[in-house]
Order: structure tokens, then sequence, then C-alpha cells
């Protein structure tokens, strides 16, 4: 990679330990994809639960944090994804101290190193979106496709080591999505029918991205019969990240970079696959063997003050069997409270949780605390993970599922 | 038989050599192992069931979420980490936490990797050389495909950077 005199002097520890890490690491991943160069970025957002970082990330955030030249501070704003608990309901779910504590040095370290503890994946909803055109590094799947997607900035999947580099260092390597060749689409889906729901649009999304496949796949969908709010391109992203590990996609003349088809090169391909009703619900009947529910959880994505505002009504008036789990961001859950939502959903017998997300939350060892198997949720990027947790999910809508709460059945 | 040389794009990592696992399948670390137990946990994986630790997996293309960025590093820590990771397409996160978890890393071939290198094989992987080596395949508990005798598998995409 071409650097600057700035970024050689990172490399050669002028700037400190901690900037001649992060460019060191930064280089390796650069050189393996070519990348001609860096690129500032003006925001990072890290994934950062401590199911995922083990007693090593642990560690060796704890030893940049401790950095002796205490020269350790990102440059630029950088934030967090949801951690591995909500301090204040870990008891509900069964969590253990240790997790606790791993948590607690987690967030330490964190806050030794300059970062905010946002703890969220729908920042663009709750802290700042990026723009069109800005760089940026972005942490979770599903804010990486909507902030590249929906508002058209320009970000790859950035693991937690690398988005916190770029914290550190203030840019990133030009390659993949911070490319204009790569935001081409490449693969032209007709959408045959538009979802109603969001566990319909998180579906749709699954379906688009299985048919990708991988990262470098940039599917442009036509066909939708209307503009979907951001819960929906919410759950649409996630789940076809989650289940292509799609970065990009395109909706023609609605995504900014695809106002026509031709914009994103549409016009020169192929229809590849026409997409319908019934291959969404192909993708609903994969994972509904079961009628049993031991748990309703409505996350991953954390959930909006409007999709809260949703579970609050359809929770008045009811008294829940089954354990029902609402969970937010730290930036949402305030506003729920004041508005009420909390109290409704309380009070039928749920719980709203605020900063963390189901999966990312030791969920192997919450199934094995709390005796939960089958789980129903809204979320396709959900169901899409639990299978190797080791749960039997279920994708439901989200009436469907605060039904499921109250009958103790899907 | 001739010797199966396999020549890639992209590769990092340390030259390592040890038996494949092969699939047409993913990889995620969040999505897809029991990491406690080093093996994959996924039930519809078509390695279900099998150790990944000290073993060079060959698998299509890495999916899922960030998390792997984090747990390569993690399963290293605790020595429960394959030998290598070999793809036909990478996302980034699995090239990111290869770097900090010291994983050697192959990925980016002009034919489906999952097709020619036969499951079960000892295989060498050299980043150096960016080639993936077929060393014994007497072990492999499916055919090799020969790419030199009839019928080529059918060549996949791989859109990569630098092939569009």
């Amino acid at each position: 990679m071409q650097l600057n005199d700035e970024e050689k002097a990172m490399l050669a520890g002028e700037q400190g330990e901690v900037a001649r890490l992060a460019i060191k690491h930064q280089i390796s991943v650069g050189d393996f994809f070519g990348a001609r160069d860096f690129v500032p970025v003006t925001q990072a957002h890290i994934m950062a639960d401590t199911e995922s970082l083990g007693q090593a990330g642990v560690q060796w955030l704890e030893r940049l944090s401790e950095a002796r030249d205490g020269r350790h501070h990102v440059r630029i704003p950088t934030i967090t994804d949801p951690r591995g608990t909500d301090f204040s309901k870990a008891g509900d779910i069964g969590q253990a101290d240790w997790m606790l504590h791993l948590e607690r040095r987690a967030i330490d370290a964190f806050v030794k190193l300059g970062v905010s503890m946002t703890d969220t994946c729908i920042n663009y909803q709750t802290v700042l979106s990026a723009t069109r055109g800005e760089h940026v590094a972005f942490g979770d799947t599903g804010v990486v496709i909507y902030s590249n997607s929906v508002n058209g900035a320009r970000s790859n999947f950035e693991g937690g080591p690398s988005a916190l580099s770029a914290g550190l260092t203030g840019r990133t390597p030009r390659y993949g999505y911070h490319l204009d060749e790569h935001r081409q689409a490449t693969l032209r889906i007709r959408a045959d029918w538009t979802p109603r729901t969001l566990n319909e649009w998180g579906a749709l999304g699954g379906v688009v991205g299985k048919l990708a496949g991988n990262y470098w796949q940039v599917p442009l969908v036509e066909g939708l019969d209307t503009a979907p709010t951001s819960d929906e391109l919410k759950h649409f992203g996630a789940a076809m990240a989650s289940f292509g590990s799609v970065a990009l996609f395109h909706l023609a003349g609605i995504t900014p970079e695809a106002y026509r088809a031709a914009d994103v090169g549409g016009d020169r391909l192929p229809v590849a696959h026409r997409v319908g009703q019934a291959d969404v619900r192909a993708l609903v009947d994969h994972y509904a063997a079961e009628s049993r529910v031991d748990v309703v959880v409505f996350s991953a994505p954390q959930l909006s003050l409007y999709e809260l505002r949703e579970v609050a009504r359809l929770s008045e008036g009811r008294r829940f069997k089954l354990p029902l789990l609402a969970i937010t961001s730290p930036q949402v859950k305030p506003d729920a409270d004041r508005f009420g939502y909390t109290d409704a959903i309380e009070s039928a017998g749920g719980t709203v949780m605020a900063g963390m997300c189901f999966y990312q939350s030791y969920a192997r060892e919450i199934a094995e605390a709390k005796g939960w198997k089958y789980l129903a949720t809204n979320s396709a990027k959900l169901v899409n993970i639990l299978g190797g947790y080791g749960y039997v999910p279920r994708l439901a809508s989200m009436q469907e599922c605060v039904d499921a709460a109250e009958k103790g059945e899907l | 038989m001739t010797e199966l040389v396999l020549h890639a794009r992209h590769a990092m990592g340390s030259k390592v050599t040890g038996e494949a696992l092969v699939a047409n399948d993913g990889f995620s670390a969040r999505y897809d192992l029991n990491r406690l137990e080093g093996v994959f946990s996924r039930p519809s994986h078509k390695l279900a069931g099998l150790s990944y630790v000290d073993r060079i997996l060959v698998l299509d293309t890495a999916k899922g979420g960030v998390a792997s960025a984090w747990m390569l590093h993690e399963m290293r820590s605790r020595n429960m980490v394959p030998l290598a990771i070999v793809f036909n397409t990478v996302n980034t996160i699995l090239v990111q936490g290869a770097a900090l978890g010291d994983v050697t890393m192959m990925a980016g071939f002009d034919q489906d990797v999952t097709a020619l290198v036969p499951h079960g094989a000892r295989v060498e992987v050299d980043p150096q050389a960016k080639t993936l080596r077929v060393v014994d395949a007497s072990g492999a508990t499916i055919a090799a495909a020969q790419p030199s005798h009839g019928e080529v598998p059918q060549i996949k995409p791989v859109h990569g950077p630098g092939k569009r």
C-alpha cells in the first residue's frame, strides 16, 4: 500500500505504539485485498460483545488501553455495537457473574481508548446516520448494509479489531465498497410481491441474501410497489447481510444510488431471479417445524421507538404465559420509558432490555440456564443465527409472536 | 495421479500442511461453530459434527456477521483453531480476523476449490506462493476432480477485488 507521511510515521511508531499496531493490522488486511492506499473515515463503529471477544480479546483491548506512552485515544468518533448484557436485567436471562465481569473489563478498556459506549446496532436510527459518499468504518453487518444501501455511505464490514484500528488511525484501507467499481449491481432480481410486515421484509432480505450468496455480490431489486420504511429496510438489510454476507443492495427508484436501474448498471444485467410470496413463505416454513415456544424475542436488530410502540400496543390488556424480551438501544429506552411503552410491555409480563442484543449475549448459556430451546421472533436475522446456538427458532409476525407469548404456543 | 496445485489471488499467513475438510458451504465462526468444543455445530452445515481444530477448511464463502473477526483470535488463544481457511470467495471479516488471529487464509481461485480438493486429503497451503497443493489424496473420502482429464467443475463467478 502507498502510505503518506502521516501513515509512515504511524507505522514507524512515531505516533505511539497503539497507532503502530493499528495501522500494521490495517496494512495486512489492505495488502490482502490489494488496496492501493488509505481513505480517511469520519466515524467508526465497533462490534464489541464479550462472547465474541472472549478473555483473549478483552486482554488484547486492555493491553492497548494501558499503553505506557499514553497515546491510545481514538482520533474520530468511535462508538460501539450492543454489548453482551443489560446489567440491570442480567438475572432475568440467567447470565452469570463472570459474563458481567468480562463485560465490565471490556467497557473499561474501551472507555480508556476514548470509545463512546453507545451499545447499539441501530446507530443509523439513533446516533448519527452516515451520508451519501461518506467514508466510514462500521462494524455490524446490519449497520453496514443499511448505511451503504439506504444512506449511500461507504463502508466494508469492519470487524471489531479493524473498526477499532480505524478509530485509532482515522482511516481504513481503500478497497471493496469504498470504490466506485464495487458499488455497481452484479445481480438483478425482480420482486413480484411486496412484503407488508417486518418479518416478511426480513424474510425477503434473507431470500435475496441466499440468492446473492457472498460479500461481493450487489443485488439490484426491482418491482417493489412501495417505498419501505426505515424499520422495514432495517430488517430487509440485516437479514440479507446475515443470510448472504451482503454489504450493499440497491432498490430501483428507492435507494439513493439507483434512482434509475441504469445508474448502477442494472440495464446491462438480465433478470437473474424472480422472487415472490412463495419464496418468502418457503423460507418461513423452513423454520416452522414446531408449535412449541419457550420464549419470544424481539431483537436483532435492536428495536426502534416505533417498533417498541407497536409491541406495547399489542401487549396492552394481556397477561403473558411465556417470557417476552423486547430489546432496544440505550438511546431509545428512555423515550420508551417516558412514553409508557416499557410499562405497557412489562405490565403484561414482558421485559424491555437495552444496550444488548439477544444473540450477542451468550445465547447458548442463556438457553442452558433458562431451559429455552424453542424461540419465536419476527427477526429473520435472528432465526438464521440461532440454529448454531442450539435453538429451534421460528419466524412469525410481531402480532403472532405476542399472541404466542399469551397463549404459550405459536 | 497428476499433482493438483491451485493458485489463489489473495493469501496471508504462514505455510501450513494438514488434513482438508472440504464442503461447498459457507463459514461463520458465530453461526456455524461450537467454539468451546471445536466442532461445526449448525445442524444444516455440511461439516456438522466434525472437528475443525488443526484442520484446513476448504469452503465456498465467508458468511454471517462481524464476530468472526474477534472469534478467530479467541480460538487461537485456546489453540482451538483451524490451521488454515481456504475460500472461493472471502469477506472482509474473515480476513481481518485471520490477520489478528494469525490464521493462514487464502481466497480467489479461478475454479471451484471445493470441487477440486478431495475431502480428507492432506494439503499444503503456501501464502507466499499463493498456492494450495494436494500432497496426499489417499486418505480422501471422495475422489478429487481432475481438471486435466475431462470435465472441469463449473466455475462459479468469483467477485473478489480486482476481478470485476
